[in-house]
């Protein structure tokens, strides 16, 4: 197999990865902490707390992560036909 | 007429034009007129491309739609709408290299160029042709009438005036210039989108006296508002969460999104565009939809959501900065619209003409069907839209949905699974279509069926289908 495949498998997986915990962090915040009372809710610079967590720090680590993950964790290859030849 | 509103709107389209313009004296002579024109001559650095697909996906529903639901749902649909960030990453890491890889070992262009060669068969890439012409041309259309409602919204222009500025507007870059135009301006857009809704973000929370003040008005109203779940309580967690196939992960499968993927230079170009895009996605959302929220709090009693964002910008802004930021939702219209025109008739003169029609057409009957059909198809868009046909509307509800539904699993599993075959694609886009159609139908009557999406259930049949038949229908190892 083409040796850039390879890496092109282990970074979808990567993908696939990343979405799972996106997810998980998304919906533990979101309904972890939003199913409380509303009573019982704090509020950070102003947002409930769920929504705090949830959306705007689930987004910015999610960031962070992608920022990390392109810089340290991907491969250059090179898409044309010619960067077969070393296979 | 409110010229100090018109002002920054007209000199944005100047610049939109200027754009598409130089763009269009940029055409690259080297790489053939087909690549050039429908790929931009897969030359486009990772800010263009990463800023165009952040455009072309955030739409209408983005800019007007979304933030107006928001207004009326509250924070449960802000929530909602940060699933979309998943697409920032989601797709190039998925698509990515192999599909890079191999669009170019294929020679494709066009989406249905890849299906066509990576299962062998005619019949995958007729069907794809279809289902992309007739139900991306209804998006487009729907679009149209949004971009020309908001235009009517802004400048008291007739709603018939204003679409033809707008459909004048978009075909002239469109035909003249191709991708490289569409994708430039869509850089250009995408700068819009983020300053302007930076500035009404901004502003909103300043109307209201901060943000923990908007928050006690909200809570003053009806506390239901800060919660997850709606301002009626009706929205569960399974039904947002399925809102993760629509607008996140099922991305993937929209052809608009996915032919951005085989149009990088290098793997250095898309690394760029991972960041730029995930980042671009979310800032934008996430402002959207909270303008959304807020403005209730600032201006309570706005009767039709569709009119949330032009209402409160015009409201709270002086003219001339409302005229700035009402030409982002009018950037994100137009730079869906563009991408599906040009996808539509790439399809119809790459698939079906040169593909069924006229195999040995020369380089000059190419050269000037494309720019004959694109222009065509942008009008009969614009007759449509002036008075848009029940039929048009029925078939855009399934443009989105739909289409991820088709596509999903015979790109996705056509890149990554060895047994997938034709009999397995061909299952897979006639399932999901059907039963996204039928379950459309007894979901409007009944409620959502599992409470979730309608998108959900038919990606999982489809995804069914595409393993089953490729198994039981001459079952072979494909070499990648």
């Amino acid at each position: 197999m083409d040796p850039r495949f390879k890496i092109a498998h282990r970074e979808a997986k990567i993908g696939v990865g990343i979405a799972i915990a996106h997810f998980l962090w998304w919906f533990g915040f979101a309904y972890g902490l939003g199913s409380r009372p509303v009573e019982q809710y704090r509020y950070i610079w102003g947002f409930p707390d769920w929504f705090f967590y949830s959306a705007i720090v689930g987004f910015i680590l999610i960031s962070i992560t992608i920022v990390f993950v392109t810089k340290f964790v991907l491969k250059e290859v090179s898409f044309e036909e010619d960067g077969e030849a070393d296979r | 007429m409110n010229w100090q509103v018109i002002a920054p709107l007209v000199f944005f389209l100047v610049a939109i034009f200027a754009t598409g313009w130089i763009a269009s004296r940029q055409r690259d002579k080297s790489s053939g007129f087909l690549n050039d024109y429908f790929l931009g001559g897969r030359e486009l650095g990772g800010f263009v491309l990463a800023m165009t697909m952040v455009a072309t996906y955030g739409s209408a529903s983005s800019f007007l739609g979304g933030p107006g639901t928001a207004y009326t749902m509250g924070f449960g649909w802000v929530l909602l709408a940060m699933t979309q960030v998943v697409t920032g990453y989601f797709v190039l890491l998925i698509l990515g290299k192999k599909f890079a890889i191999l669009a170019r070992r294929y020679q494709a262009v066009t989406l249905i160029d890849f299906l066509k060669a990576r299962y062998n068969s005619p019949v995958v890439a007729i069907l794809s042709a279809f289902a992309i012409v007739i139900f991306l041309f209804s998006a487009m259309t729907a679009q149209w009438v949004g971009g020309a409602r908001l235009i009517e919204t802004v400048t008291g222009l007739s709603y018939t005036s204003a679409l033809f500025i707008f459909v004048i507007s978009v075909l002239v870059y469109v035909t003249t210039g191709g991708f490289r135009a569409v994708a430039l301006t869509d850089a250009v857009q995408g700068t819009i989108m983020v300053i302007g809704t930076t500035i009404l973000l901004i502003a909103v929370i300043i109307a209201g006296g901060g943000v923990p003040n908007i928050m006690q008005d909200l809570l003053t109203e009806n506390p239901n508002l800060v919660t997850p779940y709606g301002s009626d309580g009706n929205l569960s967690a399974a039904y947002v969460s399925s809102f993760w196939i629509l607008v996140g992960v099922g991305v993937v499968g929209l052809p608009q999104i996915a032919v951005r993927a085989m149009s990088y230079k290098t793997s250095r170009g898309m690394h760029r565009a991972l960041v730029i895009g995930t980042i671009v996605t979310g800032f934008i959302m996430l402002n959207m939809h909270l303008i959304g929220v807020f403005a209730r709090a600032v201006k309570p009693g706005i009767e039709v959501a569709d009119t949330v964002i032009p209402v409160i910008a015009l409201d709270i802004l002086p003219p001339w900065l409302a005229g700035i930021v009402l030409a982002a939702p009018l950037a994100a219209i137009m730079s869906t619209v563009d991408s599906l025109l040009l996808l539509v008739s790439s399809s119809v003169v790459k698939d079906v003409y040169l593909g069924y029609i006229q195999p040995n057409a020369s380089m000059k009957t190419v050269k000037r069907m494309s720019f004959g059909v694109t222009a065509v198809l942008g009008t009969i868009v614009f007759l449509l839209a002036v008075n848009p046909p029940e039929l048009l509307i029925f078939l855009n509800l399934f443009a989105f949905g739909g289409l991820e539904a088709a596509f999903i699993w015979p790109i996705v599993l056509g890149l990554y699974w060895k047994y997938g075959n034709k009999y397995g694609a061909i299952a897979s886009m006639v399932t999901g279509i059907g039963t996204y159609i039928a379950l459309h139908f007894y979901n409007t009557a009944n409620g959502n069926l599992l409470d979730i999406h309608t998108v959900v259930i038919p990606v999982v049949l489809s995804l069914i289908a595409y393993i089953v038949f490729s198994l039981a229908i001459k079952r072979e190892v494909y070499r990648y």
